[in-house]
């Protein structure tokens, strides 16, 4: 068992999972401003 | 005679053993229709690849030349996402555009099971390509494994595939053993808002700038997904995206299943490491499940209005296969209860989730 190996993986989670929810953050931004911008009135 | 005998002579209980494996998952494809457009090629490829002497492998064999042609050079499963994205309407999740969270939370199992395999000793790259068969999505495990483990794409590629035809049946006791029967029972109000064919259109391309910029190297992964939902929703190239949705996708679909089924050789299948693949996987599609409930569970802390938190496990890649097991999660708790649209946007999120997550692994285990 190679315990470094492990700890690399939890940083790699820890920074994936902070970084795929930072990405979909963004997105939800990105829609609601899109949306705002050209509503389907227009 | 005697050459008529030689390939009866060279047949070796390994090949007898993956001859079985290969009508399984033939009989899986045909009988419970399973994944069939996947599974069916894939055994048939291992039926191929494991005949003494196979002419469809080697050095001159069209299965390996494919190989080489369309895995080695990741083209086969990029080709598969443009027509993908060609299928998939945005439309739900840009209605209710709050599920993208679940689509991010119900990465965990990708994560999770990465440090399960890096605990039983594999490296962070091989550790990596497991964990990604949670992204539920075989052709970015595919993408993945190729980069990362090569050794190991026989065995991720048909854990991804089997197991995303295996969501109706893994995901209920995960998510009833995670709830409560009231919160089964959560009704969540759905307000039917219009989206403008401008936000269709620049979504895609929008989506493609902002994961390029954050992760260079997913670009080409949602580049090519978000292609294909260009070419369906800009509307002036019907028949591009007809053709990605239907000749691109069945062809590539058709070639890169047979390759991968020829990759499965009895000298590079039957290993102990693909009993653990397979293990960890169910594994990844578990974690992902729970990922997402508790995600849901979570918000519900702090919001009003109450998200019922089965949503949060459709916030996988599996479409629409798993927003239909939600709904009927929800019916069973309350047969006048429905989700089925929230669910279908969070499922929605997890296509692009799942995306995301392969390319921020491949920019960060190095």
């Amino acid at each position: 068992m190679n315990l470094s190996v492990f700890y690399e993986s939890l940083k790699v989670m820890a920074n994936g999972m902070s970084g795929i929810l930072i990405v979909m953050a963004v997105f939800y931004m990105l829609i609601t401003v899109l949306t705002k911008l050209f509503p389907e009135n227009q | 005679m005697t050459d008529l005998l030689t390939g009866f002579k060279a047949l070796s209980l390994g090949n007898i053993f993956m001859f079985v494996v290969a009508f399984f998952l033939i009989y899986l494809a045909i009988e419970k229709e399973y994944e069939p457009m996947l599974l069916l090629p894939i055994g048939f490829g291992a039926i191929l690849a494991n005949i003494p002497f196979s002419g469809a492998i080697g050095e001159h064999g069209p299965l390996t030349i494919l190989f080489n042609a369309g895995i080695i050079t990741e083209l086969f499963p990029l080709l598969i996402f443009i027509g993908v994205g060609a299928m998939i309407d945005f439309g739900p999740l840009l209605k209710n555009p709050k599920m993208l969270l679940f689509g991010g939370a119900a990465q965990f199992g990708i994560f999770f099971t990465m440090s399960m395999a890096a605990l039983f000793g594999y490296n962070l790259k091989e550790a990596a390509s497991i964990g990604i068969i949670g992204a539920a999505d075989g052709p970015t495990s595919i993408y993945v494994a190729n980069r990362f483990a090569m050794n190991l794409l026989a065995p991720i590629s048909v854990a991804a595939y089997s197991y995303m035809s295996l969501v109706p049946i893994i995901q209920p006791p995960v998510i009833r053993a995670l709830t409560t029967e009231s919160e089964r029972k959560i009704r969540m109000p759905y307000e039917e808002n219009s989206i403008s064919k401008k936000v269709k259109i620049i979504f895609p391309i929008a989506v493609t700038l902002v994961a390029g910029i954050i992760a260079p190297t997913s670009a080409a992964l949602v580049g090519f997904l978000m292609f294909g939902n260009l070419l369906r929703e800009c509307g002036v190239t019907e028949r591009l995206s007809k053709s990605a949705q239907n000749e691109l996708a069945n062809l590539v679909t058709i070639l890169l299943g047979i390759t991968i089924g020829s990759t499965m050789t009895a000298e590079g299948f039957l290993k102990l490491d693909t009993l653990k693949i397979i293990g960890m996987g169910l594994v990844a599609f578990i974690f992902d499940t729970a990922g997402g409930v508790l995600f849901a569970k979570f918000l519900n802390l702090f919001s009003k209005n109450k998200i019922n938190p089965m949503v949060g496990a459709a916030g996988i890649s599996a479409f629409p296969m798993s927003a239909r097991v939600i709904q009927k999660e929800a019916q069973k708790a309350d047969p006048s209860n429905f989700i089925l649209m929230h669910a279908v946007s969070a499922n929605v999120a997890g296509q692009i989730g799942s995306i995301i997550a392969g390319g921020l692994i491949l920019a960060l285990v190095k």
